[in-house]
């Protein structure tokens, strides 16, 4: 490989890293702008985040997100784990190819056309039944659970179709009767895929605007919602400062796991090498 | 007849229509699909055995094992253990224990967590259950690694606490599934003597699963040898090697020369067989339902076969001369490929009894050499 094409080459990657990171690097630095007109910069000053920590919308609206968040993620993970394991570990049973499809449209549907049929569903249940007298929180996170289920399926399904059926059948041959199989080898081996889909629909659900739109009513607003409807009156500085902190917690999230996972792979190759010398 | 008395008829219960079998397989199929994998097949094993199931890949062996273990149905039959009828009992309740091939220790337990799994399960109070892990633990002396997880053990370890937990809960039959596949050839055989110990002193019935035949020869009491889902032979491992019933137990167990040819002639016991590829007829002990003009090949192995530079002086030989081709020299033996014509080579091992003169032994290459062996030696079969 000649110099001439390494540094093409090295160019393009630059390019590439750039189309993805100056935003993120320019929206973090507008928010130490003091300016009140975003792209104009005013000197240094954490005036925007003084704001932020002082407006009760903004509070509200990411303990909202964060609570649904946690309640959408631990029930997506029980349900879509459910799921998974009736797809891999019932065999053929009837309408098994029906479920299959049932259970990964959610992953390919519009999100407009989810968010929207979900609304129908409540307002017809409203009607019906009286239940739910209001929409918010309750409403979104059913929503949320709706899709995110269908991510954490699969994650755990392509976990559990690797999986070899051995452990399982030693734990029946020393007397375990199929539910304590369950919980004392199938589910300790899923827990890696368990949390990584419990992430997942964290994730999805703090992030998701549409469907939480449709599925919202007055009052109830998640950040998402709250940063669109604000956005749409201009750009403001404090959402600037509010975006930076996702990204900062983010980020830290990111190296902290990734370096606790890092450091139990490393003892786990001493242990191994350590168990071949004696 | 008086089993408590006679000593060959204790270490050999199958000789004893008194005894009765312990695991009793009776006409037992299992189809995947349109694949029949065990195909119609009948067995029993006597209590204390060490029974191995031995064939190559894919011919049933370790599926028979798994319809043992309750892990598949019969598609018909049905399988009898002490006498109760196991079809509708599922794993978890029958009298077996299995050692997984992949020995499937639990890795988020602890080696002794591992073992007093099945204890646990049959809900023993925890004194009992420590006692006896202590003791298991013990016996394959990995008392000091009871606080390790399995990926801190090494092959040789994780296969002991394999066999540790399955033995713990004191099943009428172990199974075990290629139990030294994975271990280096120094360590199997240390294994193998300890495997036999284990069983001679706690005196369960073990069925093992290989496709190692020296494995088998050297562990068991009996074998079966499988090909195509169905037994070719059961016997001792010295009747399926020293009297092979056809030739594919021939070939399978051992190594075996093998003659092609016709029968000419028989009288008392001996045969005369007309092979293709020899210009003499053949002579050779047979007890096998024979005619004149049948067709039957003579299988004989190489050990049995005497080599010498100067012609025999034993006319019962059956004598045929060759050419040295090539010699695998193994230290306490050699093997000598012998070609006697362009359609015949034979194999011959000997022992190298003396050191070699000036780095020659007993034949060296190229050279004409005379090859002989008695009627006793060979064995007829006709399929």
């Amino acid at each position: 490989m000649g110099p001439k094409r390494s540094r093409f080459m090295f160019s393009v990657l630059c390019f590439g890293l750039a189309f993805l990171y100056v935003p993120m690097v320019l929206l973090v630095f507008y928010s130490f702008n003091h300016s009140k007109i975003v792209p104009i910069w005013g000197g240094f000053s954490l005036r925007w985040y003084k704001v932020l920590f002082q407006s009760e919308d903004v509070w509200a609206a990411a303990i909202l997100s964060f609570k649904i968040a946690f309640v959408n993620a631990t029930f997506a993970v029980m349900l879509g784990t459910l799921a998974a394991l009736a797809l891999v570990r019932f065999g053929r049973f009837r309408g098994r190819t029906l479920f299959t499809g049932m259970i990964t449209a959610p992953l390919v549907m519009p999100e407009v056309i989810t968010g929207l049929s979900l609304l129908l569903l409540f307002i017809g249940l409203q009607g019906l039944i009286g239940w739910p007298a209001e929409r918010g929180f309750t409403t979104i996170t059913i929503a949320h659970i709706t899709f995110s289920m269908a991510y954490v399926a699969v994650i755990i399904q392509s976990r559990l179709s690797g999986m070899h059926m051995d452990l399982e059948e030693a734990a029946q041959d020393l007397g375990a009767r199929p539910i304590r199989v369950l919980f004392d080898v199938t589910l300790p081996r899923l827990a890696p895929g368990m949390l990584a889909g419990w992430l997942l629909a964290f994730t999805l659900s703090l992030d998701d605007l549409v469907i939480a739109s449709f599925t919202t009513g007055p009052g109830s607003n998640t950040l998402p919602i709250l940063i669109f409807s604000r956005i749409r009156l201009g750009l403001r500085p404090d959402i600037n400062a509010l975006a930076t902190i996702i990204i900062v917690a983010i980020t830290i999230g990111v190296i902290l796991f990734g370096w606790i996972m890092l450091r139990q792979q490393r003892q786990r190759e001493r242990e191994i090498q350590q168990a071949a010398l004696n | 007849m008086s089993s408590d008395s006679d000593p060959i008829l204790t270490d050999r219960p199958w000789l004893d229509p008194g005894q009765e079998p312990f695991i009793r397989i009776q006409a037992v199929s299992k189809q995947f699909g349109a694949f029949v994998a065990v195909d119609n097949v009948d067995l029993d094993i006597y209590k204390g055995e060490l029974f191995a199931l031995l064939g190559g890949s894919g011919c049933g062996k370790t599926t028979l094992l798994r319809m043992i273990a309750g892990f598949e149905t019969p598609s018909s039959g049905r399988i009898l253990i002490d006498g109760d009828d196991m079809q509708d009992v599922p794993p978890y309740e029958r009298p077996v224990n299995m050692m997984f091939q992949s020995y499937a220790l639990f890795p988020h337990m602890t080696v002794e967590q591992n073992v007093a799994y099945g204890l646990k399960r049959d809900g023993l109070d925890r004194g009992e259950i420590r006692d006896r892990v202590d003791a298991m633990l013990e016996m394959v002396e990995l008392a000091t690694f009871r606080k390790r997880k399995p990926h801190q053990l090494s092959g040789g370890q994780k296969q002991r606490v394999a066999l540790a937990r399955s033995l713990v809960k004191n099943p009428k039959v172990l199974l075990l599934d290629e139990p030294l596949g994975a271990l280096d050839k120094r360590l199997r055989e240390q294994t193998q003597y300890e495997l036999m110990n284990i069983q001679d002193r706690l005196g369960i019935t073990f069925i093992v699963v290989t496709h190692d035949q020296e494995e088998a020869m050297t562990l068991s009491t009996r074998i079966a040898v499988m090909d195509q889902g169905a037994f070719q032979q059961i016997g001792t491992p010295t009747e399926i090697y020293e009297y092979p019933e056809s030739r594919f137990v021939a070939d399978f167990i051992g190594s075996a020369n093998m003659f092609e040819g016709r029968v000419t002639g028989h009288s008392g016991n001996i045969a005369t067989i007309a092979v293709d590829s020899l210009p003499e007829p053949v002579r050779v002990e047979y007890s096998a339902l024979l005619h004149d003009g049948m067709k039957a090949w003579i299988a004989v192995r190489p050990e049995k076969i005497r080599l010498s530079k100067t012609p025999f002086d034993d006319d019962s030989l059956n004598v045929v001369q060759g050419i040295v081709e090539e010699i695998g020299y193994y230290g306490e033996s050699s093997t000598y490929r012998i070609r006697v014509n362009p359609g015949l080579r034979l194999e011959i091992t000997h022992p190298n009894l003396r050191r070699p003169r000036d780095g020659r032994h007993v034949a060296d290459w190229d050279e004409t050499v005379y090859v002989g062996w008695e009627p006793e030696a060979g064995v007829v079969l006709t399929h």
